[in-house]
Parts: C-alpha cells; sequence; structure tokens
C-alpha cells in the first residue's frame, strides 16, 4: 500500500534495534527498516520484483516468534518489536553466508563482480571467518545468453532467481528459468533460445554477484578503478538516466541510474550498450575534407575557415535559401539552439529536425506561417502525462505504435499497468508481440489505419449519445465493426484514466496529421488523453526551438531535398537517419558544397563525400540538455573530455558563425542554457493542453477516411529496428551481434506470399511503385509473417539494406532477383 | 495388481477392516456400509449442517495423519465461509521414506477416502476437489480414475450429488515423483502448472490456496476416517484413541522385521504390540533403534523405544514424533553412517533447491557423511556436520530441511560411537559383530 493512499492515524508503530518507526499497513519489516535507512542484508529482495523470500539473508528476529523470519516478506502488526543484529539474527546470518560460500568459486581475483558484490560485501560484513568446507565445489557449465549478457561463470550463480523474476515481470516474458533441483539447480535460458529481450542487460545490474557479467565490459576495468558520471541516454524520448564509467578518460561501461519518475531503475539495452560506439575506429577525431575525390585529414585551422568561406560563397552568390540544413533531432538544446541561431542570423530558413517525418501538412496551418488562423497554435505535441501515469491508466489505445523497439521502457510502465487490470489495445498494420496481454490488437493495412480509427469514434459517438460533437458527413456512412466498438466501450468504461497515443509508425506514416487529428477527436470524445510518442531525444526540445521553417518560403526536411539546394549543411545526419534516404543522396550528388559535422566517419550511406565533415563530440564528452516525452528538462554533463580534436557542436556552430560574420550573443554554454532552455513553466505553457471537444474540428480529406478499397497494390509496413536509431547505436558492436540487428527480411503472410506467387526465402528488392528505379533496397530474402494483413509486407527502415525505400508505409513493388 | 500380503488390523480397525484387496469397488464398498455416512447428511441437511460437522469433526479430535498431526475440525474452521470459490485437496503424494499407508488405503478402500472428500466438501463449502497422487505409484491412479467413474456414474459426485443441492467435482492429478510435492504449498503450485517448490506461509492456503483461492490440503488417511466420525459420533472416535488424538492409526512397520506391513492399531497402543504383531526383529539379532515417524523423524534408541507407546505425546516424549506413522525398524546388523547416508542423500535429491540452507546445506551433509562411509572422515566432521544441520533448521521456507537436519542431529546425538570408530578406525564397527 502506497504510503499516500493511507491515513497516517491507521500507520503501524514498531521498533527496530530500539529505533521506533511508523509505516503503512500492509508494509514488511524491510519496508520499514528501508525508511529508517537501517541495512539488512539481502540477495533474493529487489523493491522492483515479486518478493521470492528464498535467500534468507534477511532473517531477523521478532519478538515472540520463535524461529528468525525474513524480513522481506514479514508484514508488520502493530507493536512489533524487531532486532537485524541479536544473537538470533546473527547466528542466522552467518549460517546462511556460509551455505552461500560453501559451493562459490573463491576467483574474486578474476571476477569483474569483485568490489560490487553483495556476496562479498555480506561476507565481510555479516560472515563468519574462516569455512569448514573441505569438500569439491559444485561446478555449473556457462550459458550462451547471447551477445550482451556473459554467463560464462554460472559457478557463481547463488541462485536468487532474481534474473528469473525481472525477465518474467519486468521483461514480460519467461525467458530465463531455473532447471533440475536443490544444488543442481541452474539458470537457463529457453532450450536453444539466448537472451532476447530489449531490455536484458538489467540482469547485469540485478546479479548480486559475478555470475551474469556485461559481455562487452568484461575483463577491461576493475570496479573500483572506474569514476561514475551521471548523464542521460540520448536515444528515444524517454530521458532516462544512466551512469556512465570511466577509466582513464574511456567510458568503460554504462549501468542504469534510478530515477523513479522517469526509469525506475531500468534501462534498455541500447542505453547500455552504445557506448561501444563511442570508442570504435569509426569515431572521427579529427577534421577531414576532401581534396582529389578522397577524404583526407585535415586541421581546424584549414577545415573550419575552408567551410565558413565556401558556405558564404555560395550565399552571396545564390542567396541563403540555396542553403538546406538538417539536424538530427536526437541532438542537445544546445546544439540546436546554436545551429537555429546561426541559420536564422544567415537569413536561412531552410532548416529541419523531422528527417523520418513524411507528412508535412500540419505546416500549412502553423500559426506562425498562417497568423490569420487561430484554432491551432504552436502547441507541442507530447506524452500528454506524466511517464509514470502510463502505469496508472485503465486503457490505452496505442495507434501505430511498435512500442517495445520504439520505447523498450515505456513499454515497461505499461506492463505495469495490465498487471492491475489495465486494458491494452492497438490499431497497427502489424500484430506485435507485445509481451503482456493485449485485448484487441486490430491489424489493418497501413492505408486503413485512418478508417479503423473513424470506426472507434463512429462507436465512441454510439456510446456517448448525449456529446455535443457532430460527425462531419466523412463519417456518417461508416459502421463501426464489433473490434472498434470493443476499443470505444473500453475507452470510455475507464472514465477518463485511458489515453489515446500515436507512436512512430503513425508519425512517420503518409497520413500522419490524419491519423493523429482522428486519434486526437477521439480522445476528445472519450474523454481521454490524447499523446504521441516522441520518435526522438529531444523531439520536445526542437519543437520548442522551433527548429523547422517558420516562414512560407522555408524548406522543410522532405522538400529542402526534393529540390535540391547548391549547399547542405548536415548536423549529426546520415542518409539512413531520412525517411527518404535515396532522395537524400541524390540531394547531397548535385549539391556544390556539402558540410557535415559528425562524431563518426561518413558511412556506406554517403555515397556523395561531403566536401568538409567536422568532428563533433557525442553526449559522454560534453554536456547538453534534453527535453524527453513528458517535457522534464533534463540536463547531463561530461563524462570524458572530447576524443582527439572532437569539439562540442555548438562550439562548431559558434566558430563557424563567427568566421561567417554573423556571431550570435551567446558566446559559452551558460549563455546558449539562459536563452534556449525552457523553464518548467514556460514549457508548460505550450505543451499541448488536453483536447476540447468544443474547439475540435475533425477536417480529414475524405479519401484517406476512405481509402481505394478495390487496389491490388502492395502496400509496406516499416519501422526503425531497434539497433538502427541512431548513428551511435548504428556503430555500436555488440548490439549489432544481436538477433535484433540480423538483416531485414521482407515479411508477409501466406495469402500475399501466393498471390505474389513467391515462395519462402526467395529474394526480392523491395521498391517505390511510382519511383521504381532510385528508391529500392538491396535484395532481401521472404518469409512467411503471419502478423501482417494481406496485402501487406514488413521491410524495415533505417537499415544499411533498406535505407533507399523511402516512407514507413505506402505503395511498393517487388522485383524477384536473379541471384 | 497386486494381492495384499500384509493388511493387517485389530478388532478395533475402522479404516483396513474387511478388506480382501479384491473388494475395493463401489458395490463392495456399498455392502461395508459404505457411503452411509453421506447420505446421512444428505438425508437431514437441517442437523448435518457444515458447522454441525466440523463440531463433530473437532470433537472427535482428529488429527491429520500426514506427519503434522493438526486438528483437522480446526483445519477446516480457518475456510472463509462465503468464499465464492473453494477447494479441497486430498493429498495423495505419499514419498517420504518408509510411508506406505496411503497407498493401501487408494487400492484397498478408494471409496473410504472419497466419501470422507466429499463430506469434507461439503462441511467446508468447496465445489471442486482434486486428488493429488504421488506420481511412482501410477497403479493407484488407474484406480483412482475407475472410482470416481463409478462415483460419477452412482451420482455420489458431481452436480447434485445423490438428488441434493449440493454438487461437488473431484479430479485426480498424478504428479512425477517429488518428495516435495507432498509440502502442501509445493502441491499446490504442481497442481497449477508449475515447478514444485513451497511457497512462503502466511498466507496460509485456507487464505490463499489452490489459484490464489481458499483452500483446504488433508492426507489421505485422514479423510479416510471422517466417514466413521459422522456415523458414531466424534465422542466414539475419541475413545478409540488418545484424549488428544482420537481414532486408529495405520502404522507402516518396515525394516528389520520379519512380517513388514501396515498396521491399523489404535492410537496409544506400546510399540511393543506393533513390534510383535510384524513378528519381531529376524532371529540372532537385537533391536538397535526405531525411527518412529517416517525418516525425517529423530531416531529412538531401542531402549526408550521399548517403552514407549504410539502416539503423538508419547513419541514426543520419546524425543521423536508420530509424523506418517511409519516405523522403520533398524537391528544391529545396521551401520548407523551408512543408514544415515542414504537418508540424507534422499533429502540432498529432494531438496527443492529454492531457499538456502536446505539446497546448499544438503549436499554439504552428504558429501562429509561420504567421506565418513567411505573411511575418509577427518577430526572436526561431526561438530561440522552437527554445525550443519542446526544451521539448516528453523531457517527454511518448507520443513523439507528440518526434515533433513532432525535425523543426522539425532543419529549423532544417540549413536555417536558408531561414527567416531568410522573416523578412528577408518571402517565400520558393525562388522566387528555381525
Amino acid at each position: 500500500m502506497s504510503e499516500a493512499t493511507v491515513d497516517k492515524s491507521q500507520w503501524l508503530n514498531l521498533v527496530i534495534n530500539g529505533q521506533p518507526v511508523q509505516v503503512p499497513p500492509g508494509s514488511t519489516v524491510m519496508d520499514a527498516a528501508i525508511k529508517l535507512k537501517m541495512m539488512i542484508p539481502h540477495f533474493c529482495y529487489h523493491k522492483k520484483l515479486s518478493l521470492a523470500a528464498s535467500c534468507r539473508m534477511c532473517l531477523v528476529q521478532v519478538e515472540k516468534i520463535p524461529k528468525p523470519v525474513p524480513a522481506c516478506v514479514t508484514t508488520v502488526a502493530e507493536g512489533m518489536r524487531v532486532w537485524t543484529r541479536s544473537e538470533t539474527a546473527i547466528a542466522a546470518q552467518r549460517a546462511v553466508i556460509s551455505f552461500l560460500m560453501i559451493n562459490h568459486p573463491l576467483d574474486c581475483p578474476v571476477c569483474d563482480q569483485a568490489g560490487e558484490c553483495y556476496l562479498q560485501e555480506n561476507t565481510f560484513g555479516y560472515g563468519d571467518c574462516g569455512s569448514k568446507f573441505v569438500e569439491v565445489k559444485r561446478v555449473v557449465a556457462g550459458k550462451n545468453l547471447g551477445a550482451l549478457v556473459s554467463a560464462a561463470e554460472m559457478s557463481r550463480c547463488i541462485q536468487c532467481t532474481r534474473c528469473i523474476r525481472f525477465a518474467d515481470e519486468i521483461g514480460g516474458k519467461q525467458e530465463l528459468g531455473m532447471i533440475h533441483r536443490g544444488d543442481r539447480s541452474e539458470v537457463v535460458p529457453f532450450v536453444g533460445e539466448s537472451y532476447t529481450s530489449e531490455i536484458s542487460g538489467n540482469v547485469i545490474d540485478l546479479c548480486p554477484v559475478g555470475a551474469l557479467t556485461s559481455k562487452p565490459a568484461r575483463y577491461t576495468a576493475r570496479a573500483w578503478e572506474l569514476s561514475s558520471h551521471l548523464s542521460l541516454s540520448p536515444h528515444d524520448a524517454h530521458g532516462t538516466h544512466i551512469a556512465v564509467h570511466t577509466k582513464q578518460n574511456r567510458v568503460i561501461r554504462v549501468v542504469a541510474k534510478s530515477h523513479e519518475a522517469v526509469n525506475e531503475c531500468w534501462i534498455a539495452d541500447r542505453d547500455r550498450f552504445s557506448y561501444e560506439a563511442l570508442n570504435s575506429d569509426q569515431r572521427l577525431t579529427q577534421p577531414w575534407m576532401k581534396k582529389d575525390g578522397v577524404l583526407v585529414e585535415s586541421s581546424w585551422e584549414e577545415a573550419l575557415p575552408f567551410a565558413a568561406a565556401a558556405l558564404s560563397h555560395i550565399i552571396e552568390e545564390h542567396g541563403a535559401d540555396s542553403v538546406g540544413a538538417l539536424i538530427s533531432p536526437h541532438a542537445s538544446l544546445e546544439e540546436m539552439g546554436a545551429w537555429v541561431r546561426w541559420l536564422r542570423g544567415l537569413n536561412c530558413d531552410n532548416l529541419d529536425t523531422r528527417l523520418r517525418t513524411r507528412d508535412f501538412s500540419a505546416d500549412a496551418s502553423n500559426d506562425s506561417l498562417n497568423p490569420s488562423k487561430t484554432h491551432s497554435p504552436s502547441s507541442i505535441d507530447w506524452l500528454g502525462m506524466p511517464i509514470a501515469d502510463i502505469a496508472e491508466q485503465r486503457a490505452i489505445l496505442w495507434v501505430g505504435s511498435f512500442l517495445r523497439t520504439d520505447h523498450p521502457l515505456l513499454a515497461i510502465r505499461a506492463r505495469h499497468a495490465t498487471k492491475k487490470g489495465a486494458a491494452m489495445m492497438s490499431v497497427n498494420a502489424q500484430r506485435a508481440d507485445w509481451r503482456m496481454p493485449v485485448a484487441h490488437d486490430w491489424v489493418v493495412p497501413p492505408s486503413k489505419i485512418a478508417h479503423a480509427l473513424a470506426q472507434i469514434i463512429v462507436a465512441a459517438q454510439g456510446l456517448k449519445k448525449e456529446t455535443p460533437f457532430s460527425l462531419p458527413e466523412e463519417l456518417g456512412e461508416i459502421v463501426p465493426s464489433e473490434v472498434a466498438r470493443a476499443i470505444a466501450q473500453q475507452l470510455i468504461d475507464a472514465n477518463g484514466r485511458a489515453a489515446v497515443l500515436v507512436g512512430s509508425f503513425g508519425l512517420h506514416h503518409e497520413n500522419a496529421e490524419a491519423l493523429k487529428t482522428l486519434s486526437r477527436v477521439l480522445a476528445a470524445l472519450t474523454g481521454t488523453t490524447f499523446g504521441v510518442l516522441p520518435d526522438a531525444a529531444n523531439r520536445l526540445g526542437a519543437a520548442w526551438l522551433r527548429a523547422h521553417p517558420i516562414t512560407q518560403k522555408g524548406l522543410n526536411a522532405r522538400s529542402v531535398l526534393e529540390s535540391p539546394r547548391r549547399a547542405y549543411v548536415l548536423f549529426n545526419a546520415e542518409p539512413c537517419d531520412h525517411d527518404q534516404g535515396a532522395v537524400f543522396s541524390r540531394a547531397m550528388k548535385k549539391a556544390q558544397l556539402v558540410i557535415m559535422c559528425s562524431p563518426f566517419k561518413p558511412d556506406a550511406s554517403m555515397t556523395r563525400l561531403p566536401d568538409v565533415v567536422l568532428p563533433i563530440t557525442p553526449f559522454t564528452e560534453m554536456s547538453g540538455t534534453l527535453i524527453n516525452m513528458e517535457g522534464r528538462v533534463q540536463s547531463y554533463q561530461a563524462a570524458v573530455t572530447p576524443l582527439g580534436e572532437a569539439r562540442p557542436g555548438w562550439r562548431v556552430i559558434a566558430a563557424l558563425s563567427q568566421l561567417m560574420n554573423c556571431p550570435f550573443p551567446e558566446s559559452d554554454l551558460h549563455q546558449l542554457r539562459q536563452t534556449f532552455v525552457p523553464t518548467a513553466d514556460a514549457l508548460n505553457a505550450r505543451l499541448a493542453p488536453r483536447v476540447d471537444l468544443a474547439h475540435i474540428k475533425l477536417d480529414v480529406p475524405r479519401d484517406i477516411i476512405h481509402p481505394n478499397e478495390n487496389t491490388r497494390a502492395i502496400e509496406r509496413v516499416g519501422s526503425v529496428p531497434l539497433y538502427q536509431s541512431d548513428a551511435i547505436v548504428r556503430r555500436a558492436a555488440s548490439l549489432q551481434k544481436t538477433t535484433w540487428a540480423m538483416p531485414p527480411r521482407v515479411g508477409m503472410n501466406r495469402h500475399t506470399l501466393n498471390e505474389l506467387g513467391l515462395t519462402v526465402n526467395a529474394r526480392v528488392r523491395v521498391m517505390d511503385a511510382v519511383l521504381l528505379d532510385a528508391l529500392r533496397t538491396e535484395p532481401l530474402s521472404v518469409e512467411i509473417d503471419e502478423t501482417l494483413p494481406l496485402r501487406t509486407v514488413r521491410v524495415d527502415t533505417a537499415h544499411p539494406l533498406t535505407w533507399r525505400l523511402s516512407g514507413v508505409s505506402g505503395k511498393v513493388h517487388l522485383e524477384v532477383c536473379d541471384d | 495388481m497386486n494381492t495384499p500380503t500384509m493388511l493387517n488390523f485389530g478388532a478395533g480397525a475402522i479404516l483396513l477392516s474387511g478388506l480382501t484387496g479384491d473388494n475395493w469397488r463401489l458395490a463392495d464398498y456399498r455392502a461395508r456400509g459404505g457411503y452411509k455416512a453421506l447420505e446421512k447428511i444428505l438425508e437431514n441437511p437441517n442437523h448435518w449442517t457444515p458447522d454441525q460437522i466440523i463440531a463433530e469433526v473437532k470433537l472427535s479430535s482428529l488429527r491429520g495423519r500426514g506427519g503434522a498431526g493438526f486438528p483437522t475440525g480446526m483445519k477446516w474452521s480457518f475456510m472463509p465461509r462465503h468464499a465464492p470459490e473453494k477447494y479441497l485437496v486430498c493429498n495423495a503424494d505419499e514419498s517420504e521414506p518408509g510411508t506406505f499407508k496411503d497407498r493401501d488405503l487408494l487400492r484397498y478402500n478408494p471409496h473410504l477416502v472419497l466419501e470422507g472428500m466429499i463430506i469434507a466438501a461439503y462441511a467446508m463449502g468447496c465445489a471442486r476437489g482434486y486428488i493429488y497422487i504421488h506420481g511412482e505409484i501410477w497403479e493407484c491412479y488407474e484406480r483412482m480414475e475407475e472410482v470416481l467413474k463409478e462415483a460419477r456414474e452412482a451420482g455420489l459426485i458431481g452436480k447434485n450429488i445423490l438428488g441434493s443441492p449440493f454438487s461437488f467435482e473431484v479430479f485426480n492429478h498424478h504428479g512425477f515423483g517429488a518428495y516435495i510435492c507432498g509440502e502442501e504449498t509445493a502441491m499446490l503450485e504442481s497442481l497449477e502448472g508449475k515447478k514444485g517448490q513451497p511457497r512462503y506461509k502466511p498466507p496460509f492456503p485456507a487464505n490463499v490456496g489452490l489459484y490464489g483461492k481458499p483452500t483446504t490440503i488433508n492426507n489421505v488417511e485422514t479423510l479416510a476416517n471422517v466417514p466413521y466420525i459422522i456415523l458414531n459420533g466424534g465422542q466414539r472416535f475419541l475413545e478409540l484413541g488418545q484424549p488428544n488424538a482420537g481414532g486408529t492409526k495405520i502404522f507402516s512397520i518396515s525394516g528389520d522385521v520379519k512380517r513388514p506391513g501396515n498396521y491399523e492399531l489404535p492410537m496409544g497402543t506400546p510399540f511393543t504390540v506393533l513390534l510383535n504383531l510384524a513378528g519381531g526383529v529376524r532371529e540372532g539379532h537385537m533391536l538397535k533403534a526405531v525411527i518412529p515417524g517416517g525418516s525425517s523423524s529423530p531416531v529412538v534408541p531401542a531402549s526408550t523405544m521399548l517403552d514407549t507407546k504410539l502416539d503423538y505425546d508419547s513419541i514426543a516424549k520419546a524425543g521423536s514424533m508420530m509424523g506418517s506413522g511409519a516405523v522403520i525398524v533398524i537391528d544391529n546388523s545396521r551401520c548407523m553412517v551408512k543408514s544415515l547416508l542414504r537418508l540424507s542423500e534422499f533429502y540432498h535429491e529432494e531438496s527443492c533447491g529454492q531457499c538456502t540452507p536446505c539446497r546448499e546445506g544438503t549436499g554439504w551433509m552428504v558429501k562429509i557423511l561420504h567421506r565418513l562411509e567411505h573411511g575418509e572422515g577427518r577430526e572436526g566432521d561431526l561438530e561440522t556436520l552437527d554445525q550443519v544441520a542446526h544451521n539448516i533448521m528453523g531457517r527454511t521456507i518448507c520443513a523439507l530441511g528440518d526434515a533433513a537436519a532432525m535425523p543426522v542431529r539425532s543419529f549423532l546425538k544417540h549413536f555417536r560411537d558408531e561414527f567416531d570408530f568410522h573416523i578412528k578406525n577408518r571402517r565400520c564397527q558393525v562388522q566387528d559383530y555381525v
């Protein structure tokens, strides 16, 4: 029972080691001890996992109970008296340590956990010195859990089952289990499988001993050599808190940092293992310039003036409009702010961060572009509620969301909600493996998602008779299906504790604005929260800074490539980051000048080499600020100094602006922050408020709600693969060895396969149905995937094999390859 | 199925009397007066209210026959009255070394057990019951399937039993031979399809049991006593035995006796009577020790045991426990070190591995005993062994830890000379006088 819900007068009094404490009814002795900041040694107990009471380390003495009892499961009774260091308790603690140690290898000198090992600490703190054990110790064979978690030394396992409980309760699938009995018990993955969870690395933090360790970080440092730096993970909009551990100015590993309201105590695998890219040989450590068609090493003294002069020259000759600028939406507020300030100073409005967006139709109604319009404020789309509130919802409709890959930690919150009985519902173009109970998983082709939402709206309208909202005639002829009615009913029954949330597939969909409008209307109609799941670490920051065109002539992230510019400035943006990789690539080819700022050497997708590449620092080597999906403004500090000649991006931009004679006033990080980092109040004023039914208009084009039914066209559904999300993750070696990083395949159901006359494992190229030639994938293998609707093929985007094919949705054509 | 060789009962027997080994069917049971107790209840429901049945069982002083000896009537009264879903589980996972009474009850008098179950379900308001049968007595499972079929056809289980408003459905479930599944919460886990591992208590099964619902688990022999109590009254049952432990008890006597088998005797019968019924120890041998209540109960030296009566209090006074009533007789041809090694190997094999003291301690004890038995004992081993057993006791989730520790501590206490001999002479003392 949480402290907030119980009247203080009902709290129970107890005394631990003579110290009185009050706790709410239902609390355990362990809870009370934690409240007193009193240490009761334990192994299997973890505040976020179910109680096993099996390690017996937390045995304490309780008055009137003859045997010692485990503090973790013993509920407090009024007037209870507890001793954690009495003779009985100490005897029990010593006994348990002696039992745990008899079969534990004494290999601390070569164990990665040494120095941060619960067993080591508790043995020193609570054990008896010396051992009477003279027998042969147990040996347990190592296990293969995949590329991230090492289980090579399972002899060290003390069978606390934390990892097993985590996989089941937090990860949502029983991927780990205990086989055999007694002292032959072994933790194993499911027969023949590795541990595939997107949050698997948390078991490394959970394991109290050195049985589960980080495969990439093994044997690289001792715990006591590391210094810890708090930071934020920049791979998704969660704002996850991490601790970056460094040794001799090098990032050795990343571990979770608890922040109850944001990430509890969990982090995703890409938060934990992406650091490998930071020390990889793909890092750019000094400026490069193109000379005689190849990139050669250069210096800041040479590269910066060259870049500034070349760009100035083009602007003088052809105007600022001939420049296009793209910046990664994962960039910090400081970088984005400097970048926007610089480009606006040059009078260039062709700037954008919305690299994966396809539908820019809302820009036309943006108030800054159309001051006459009043109903569409420049409000910022966000989650619509605090992250923690996801777990408190009674029903959530996810529109176009592959939640586990887009937001692994938000999926944990949703899983918490399902444990309390919440109904998870989804409208998407594929039935995803949610690893949680899903009440309604409605799968329709990408072009029919809008129609599905319209059905739910009509159903909700029918269920809520007293609503003042009148449906537009486009929806008049729609008859809601059974599932549409069921979803509407669940949303209404939740009595306001529900949400309609649009995920990445919805936001990157070719009709994204229509899907958002329909979702907004549905939320208003059912009295629920509307929200979006922002697609990048600083998507809200970009919106706050208006890092997009603000004049009529400004070109957005799509049009700036479709009508090629003479010069491009790319800030941590690669063709793989863009919705239209091939168009991106072609625009670069036509350009006179390409300036690239990146922590990494250009990858193979940059078929046209940049003229200048300026090395900027990744998040661990500079300070920055991000705004997460719930509108939380959080800053992080540098953990290490920049690698080689790399410099923080904002400093590079400041230098360029100075050399181009349009300097901006903020000369250091402090001033940048003062200018660009919003206060909570200022940001809240711009976060989109809860939608009011009276002020909403359903203006969705008819052909989006009623797509042509009589087509046999093949549609694509795609999303960014888990480990292709950004430039750092793409280059993290171990993440790329996981099953998530296998080459994408073309999935389709059996009917589609037969209709297309294909066979399993056939090699095909998937190409844009209109622009067949350029926008196509490399040859991919066909596989059967019954989670897809008819005439819809699954082709992931943003992968080296698929980035040329644009869009996550849209009509495609399949060409069989000869090879 | 084999005919019984050792089904023995005295004049006062109420569970085994009249059994030939072949007369287990419904018609035979009816001929012996079977299902009369159930009919008596259902014909007069105004008198035989659930409360009245529980009161009668309380009066009888019937105590659980599975080993713990908890008063049955009190256990039944713990079940919440108005819970919508409640379960009754018959614990037929008999697997303690030395125990073989439930197997014979299921084989030779199965309808008696079922009738007891139906009455118990009526008293507690359970709509569903399970009979959890030990995995290594497959023939009992098959027989119980036949028995349930007979009973279902006769309207004794299922909907509206014997035309009354009372409905009760029973299912057989067989385990796979894990000793730990005889522990009631491990049994519930196993019934739910999970690995058989005991749950932490509280909550007790009466509140949170099978599938999270209130559940009572009763031993086969316990339930088999219920029809007699209803037919003859709790007072009469109580008078069969001792003041705080009514009725008879089936003793499974095994080991060094001439006629091992099941003997049903009134509570409080002197041990010597049982030993004589079983034919006494073999010619030329002397009684050395007795394990009176299944392998987990502390061993008692012959001199003490010969003066002990077979009831809860008397055996407790002798330093051991009644347990399941499995009496293992050890004569002077047996090595106590080897005997203990064998017992400890069993508990090591059967420890579920969930909690630390039992998982690690049972293995440690076996390793030490194995060395002792094989002439590799060292000075200090006995102290370590006793300390390990002491460190397990009272610190585990379930009673298996205690069950593994008690034999060790009692063997060391009463027969330390044999262990010392093994260490000093690297061989067995018993070889000298065999």
